[in-house]
């Protein structure tokens, strides 16, 4: 099963958490103050990974959907 | 397992709820909750939600559905009053008991008053939406606050009411704000910040009294000054709510004692967020944190133990502060810091270190949010303090 991985631009707030949890995945633009979406699709190993950044994200901005 | 008994409708209870779905519970679990809200984010209530006002249903950190969908069941604005770990029974408020076999005690904090001062007229405080919702009522343009404490809760609502266009003040008893949890020259980065923003900080005072009066209350500082306010909010810190389970078995000291997986001394009863204090072998320290991201983490960490893993939880601890402009973010910890170490500090950022015996503990970015997944990494690995600080 593959995931999808979906960033709300207009919620994130730089927290920067999801590049904590998941450095492969996620990034930061610091002067934007935003997160960068590293790879839509990541492959299965980082699903764990992808999944704490979701839930640990304070501003609910990411959305994981299972393809 | 059959009947799970989530106390407290909580951030850390919500995490713990999906934890033992996602783990494979399939049993009864029941939520009680002192509030009528089902459960709700706080820190926009200091924040955004307190600029716009706040409404129940955007705060709501699962949707209504979502708590049929995971089988639970809701006891809203009822307040659990006692437990027998011998019956295993909670007892709530209004005499009904409710069986358990597993049991997550997730009741957060409750706001200390100023009650030590006697009669000092209406004084706001903020934890709850109602509270926020109260609050937000009061803050009209033109009016004067003033905030009683410089902590972050203090300093946020600061913020947000000067952006609303109140004029603001605030006292502190510390001589720089936020310097017990931060060191001085940080904390002095705060004020700075506060007061290029137009917010009058007095730190360094003691509070006399408060006197009130029709139209608003006089503080009394120790050195002299009188402050008029129009309206008062107190940020003077927390206390777990812990105060249902004295004589219950359930062993407190400054909140819910637990052992490295966040088992409580009573079979069959975990504890998650703000009250719960265990030991956490990473910084080979005795905990409790008062913090967002931990009330997730623990909360599911918690699930998992009740459900018979023997896993030790041993986090970084993550939070994040908004004020004005300034957006800090910070890993790990700074207290009983041996080193502080400010690598970089201007008018609208700052990167700063925290080390205690021979490696680094925590780090703090304002406006450099990048730098922390490098920190928090390293926190974890245990990094000596000399390989982080370059000469």
């Amino acid at each position: 099963m593959s995931m999808k991985v979906i960033v709300d631009l207009q919620a994130c707030q730089g927290y920067a958490c999801c590049m904590m949890e998941a450095p492969a995945v996620f990034d930061l633009d610091e002067s934007a103050g935003k997160a960068i979406l590293l790879q839509e699709t990541p492959t299965d190993d980082l699903r764990a990974q992808v999944d704490s950044a979701a839930r640990v994200c304070p501003a609910r901005a990411i959305t994981v959907e299972n393809g | 397992m059959r009947r799970v008994v989530v106390v407290g409708a909580s951030l850390a209870a919500v995490h713990a709820i999906e934890g033992l779905r996602d783990h494979g519970y399939a049993g009864e679990i029941v939520l009680i909750g002192a509030e009528p809200h089902l459960p709700y984010d706080r820190p926009p209530l200091s924040k955004e939600a307190l600029h716009q006002g706040p409404e129940v249903d955007k705060v709501h950190l699962r949707a209504p559905e979502w708590y049929a969908d995971a089988g639970v069941e809701l006891r809203l604005g009822r307040r659990a009053t006692a437990l027998d770990p011998a019956r295993r029974i909670v007892v709530l408020d209004d005499g009904t008991p409710e069986e358990y076999d597993g049991m997550v005690l997730a009741t957060g904090s409750t706001p200390k008053t100023l009650s030590t001062l006697g009669d000092v007229g209406p004084v706001n405080i903020l934890r709850t939406v109602d509270d926020a919702v109260a609050l937000h009522g009061q803050l009209i343009p033109g009016r004067h606050l003033v905030v009683l404490g410089a902590g972050f809760i203090g300093l946020e609502v600061a913020a947000t009411a000067s952006e609303m266009g109140l004029d603001v003040s605030v006292v502190e008893l510390a001589p720089v704000p936020l310097t017990r949890v931060l060191g001085d020259e940080v904390g002095q980065w705060f004020r700075t910040h506060q007061e290029a923003h137009g917010v009058q900080l007095h730190c360094g005072s003691v509070l006399d009294g408060i006197d009130p009066g029709a139209g608003g209350s006089k503080i009394r500082l120790h050195n002299g000054t009188v402050l008029s306010a129009d309206l008062v909010v107190a940020g003077v810190g927390v206390t777990p709510a812990t105060g249902w389970l004295e004589g219950s078995g359930v062993r407190l000291a400054d909140g819910v004692v637990c052992d490295k997986s966040l088992r409580t001394s009573v079979p069959g009863v975990v504890a998650a967020g703000d009250v719960t204090r265990w030991y956490n072998a990473l910084f080979d320290e005795e905990m409790r944190v008062e913090q967002w991201t931990n009330a997730v983490e623990q909360g599911r960490h918690a699930a998992a133990s009740l459900l018979g893993a023997d896993e030790a939880y041993t986090p970084v601890p993550y939070f994040w502060s908004d004020q004005f402009n300034a957006k800090m973010r910070f890993v790990g910890r700074a207290n009983a810091a041996e080193q502080v170490h400010v690598e970089r500090m201007d008018d609208t950022s700052m990167v700063a270190l925290f080390g205690r015996d021979g490696v680094l503990r925590g780090a703090l970015c304002v406006n450099a949010a990048r730098r922390l997944a490098q920190y928090s990494r390293a926190i974890r690995d245990q990094v000596p303090w000399g390989d982080v600080v370059e000469p």
